[in-house]
């Protein structure tokens, strides 16, 4: 609580987004302790409910993601972390047989609304995936493959957004002068690397990260969230992770799912400290999942 | 204080398992080597006899009443158009079918009900294709004995192959690429363009190669449609008559004198390097692309 209140937080608002206290928050699930944090709404779930053809994935989701703070989502496997997560930018729509029910807003708009295009939500909110995933193509390639996507054709300024993403995911030193390479010749915790600047170069306004780090080792694992403590200076990142030291190192906010439901939505200190559901306490200390 | 029972020692059963796997490689080795006889007597019979006949001359010669004289010119000109024009005709509709099958078309009732029947066509015997070509190309669009007719009628034989082909290398490709490109903002057709179809490039030509290889040696439907067996000048456009390698093949090799069957193993000689030729290209860029993806 008390590095809590000691932090510091900007009050730059874009002109879309609602500011709220945090504590008033108007959702039942939803206690968030600070009282003294002015935090901005980046996108929000009301009574999500998910289903694979019969199977419903999610009940009744009630979430708010901070802006530019990392809210991390921890359950155990099967719980519905990563089809919450991709609800956020509609990856389900690939899933054949997959609906969706209740309100998902980023900025205060309806991802699922008639007029929203896929393409250009997930240009908004980007998606590192857990297994490094590169294209089969240079390391150049990669990271302009989005820009040049969304019609950016100019070499100069191309070249400027592979050197500010490779810098920004802390890559550039490692690889500035084999750009030409195939990205498939990278370690695996460069080819996750690579795939958040590749993400980054899209300029997205929200990051979500399934479970970045558990294909890597100890030391690749260390520098990816280095690297996302840094990104929050700028980003809104969603992170799903299995690891409760990480969400606990560098999380705001954690969201606790069991067999589908959020169980328990608080600053990570609160839940990490004094959670108030018992499943989550015994989550958190191992004794099942 | 437990009297252990004495576990009968593994090895009995390994030399049991050991005798079996060496039976069963023998048994694979001895299959293999029948068929590579087989090809080897074939091949050596064919070159035996057509060895002493190839030549530029016969590759520039029409056909002749006189063995000696005769040349394949005609035929090979005639395969050619034919081939050129059914990948023309088939590759983009057939590439276009199963991009739709596989990366548009929803699971319902009505797109089962076409790939089950695509998979069905696969299978009908090129008489009846050859029929329907006969049928359709020859009488009721009025093309006629002409290339342009047998090419259609040899694209709708290997049409079905060819989508097949495609989208198992279309489903070949891995879905973490599909939706690292989905994930940065591209649309279904970008993603297709850009990610999908370079992946499935070596896949999508092999079948395509394949397809075409087994179209130039097909023989009955060429025929049903009424190529001719005796042609002394090439096709020049699309509506002139022709006939190709097998056709020809077929009409040295039922006459009596033994100085035409030499012409006739001759020209196998030269399907067979045409042949060769394109699945050698099939293997290339099958390698390719594995290096590439791995
Ligand atoms: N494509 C799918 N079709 C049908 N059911 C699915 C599909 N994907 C996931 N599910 C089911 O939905 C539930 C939630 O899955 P999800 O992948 O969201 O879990 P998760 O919390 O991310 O688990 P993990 O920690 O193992 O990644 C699981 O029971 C899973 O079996
Ligand atoms: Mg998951």
């Amino acid at each position: 609580m008390i590095k809590l209140e000691n932090m510091e937080f900007n009050g730059q608002q874009q002109a879309q987004t609602k500011t709220m206290a945090a504590a008033a928050v108007p959702t039942p699930d939803v206690a968030v302790r600070s009282q003294k944090r002015e935090e901005t709404v980046r996108a929000e779930a009301k009574d999500v409910n998910f289903f694979y053809g019969d199977f419903q994935a999610l009940k009744n989701i009630n979430i708010h993601v901070f802006d530019r703070r990392i809210t991390a989502l921890i359950g155990p496997s099967g719980c519905g972390k990563s089809t919450f997560l991709r609800t956020l930018n509609r990856m389900n729509d690939l899933i054949e047989g997959a609906r969706v029910e209740g309100s998902i807003t980023i900025d205060g708009q309806d991802v699922n609304a008639p007029g929203v295009d896929a393409a250009d939500l997930r240009k908004r909110v980007g998606m590192v995936f857990q297994r490094p995933n590169p294209f089969p193509m240079s390391i150049f390639d990669n990271i302009a493959y989005g820009p040049r996507i969304h019609g950016e054709k100019n070499k100069k300024a191309l070249g400027e957004i592979v050197e500010r993403s490779l810098r920004q995911a802390a890559l550039w030193d490692e690889v500035k002068d084999v750009q030409k390479r195939s990205a498939l010749a990278l370690s695996g915790g460069q080819q996750q690397r690579l795939c958040i600047a590749r993400v980054l170069a899209v300029e997205p306004e929200v990051v979500l990260m399934d479970e970045p780090a558990s294909a890597l080792d100890p030391n690749s694992t260390y520098r990816i969230e280095e690297l996302m403590t840094e990104l929050k200076n700028d980003y809104t990142i969603v992170l799903v992770t299995h690891n409760m030291q990480q969400a606990a190192r560098v999380s705001d906010y954690t969201g606790f799912f069991l067999r589908g439901e959020m169980k328990e939505f608080g600053a990570t200190d609160k839940i990490f400290t004094t959670p108030e559901q018992k499943e989550t306490e015994d989550y958190i200390r191992g004794r099942f999942g | 204080m437990s009297t252990k029972t004495p576990t009968r020692p593994p090895q009995s059963n390994l030399a049991r398992r050991k005798r079996a796997e060496r039976v069963f490689y023998a048994l694979c080795l001895a299959a293999t080597f029948t068929a590579v006889l087989l090809l080897v007597l074939l091949l050596y019979g064919v070159i035996r006899d057509g060895i002493g006949r190839l030549n530029w001359e016969f590759l520039q010669s029409f056909p002749s009443r006189f063995a000696h004289r005769a040349g394949i010119k005609a035929a090979l000109y005639g395969t050619l158009w034919v081939i050129s024009l059914t990948g023309l005709i088939a590759v983009p509709i057939g590439v276009a079918a199963a991009i739709y099958l596989e990366e548009y078309a929803q699971k319902n009732r009505l797109n089962a009900f076409i790939q089950m029947n695509i998979a069905n066509l696969a299978g009908v015997p090129s008489v009846v294709y050859a029929l329907l070509g006969l049928a359709l190309f020859v009488r009721f669009f009025g093309f006629g004995r002409s290339v342009i007719a047998g090419a259609l009628t040899m694209s709708l034989l290997i049409l079905p192959t060819v989508i097949i082909a495609t989208q198992e290398a279309l489903r070949a490709v891995p879905s973490s690429l599909r939706e690292a490109s989905f994930g940065l903002g591209a649309t279904r057709w970008q993603t297709i363009r850009l990610q999908v179809l370079p992946a499935a490039f070596g896949g999508i030509m092999t079948g395509i190669i394949l397809s075409l290889s087994r179209a130039i040696g097909e023989t009955a439907p060429l025929i049903t449609i009424g190529a001719l067996t005796f042609v002394t000048f090439v096709p020049r456009g699309p509506m002139d008559s022709f006939t190709a390698l097998p056709i020809q093949i077929f009409n040295w090799a039922s006459r009596p004198q033994q100085a035409f069957h030499e012409v006739a193993a001759a020209a196998i000689l030269v399907l067979l390097a045409v042949l060769l030729v394109m699945n050698s290209i099939a293997i290339f860029l099958r390698q390719r692309q594995r290096r590439r993806l791995s």
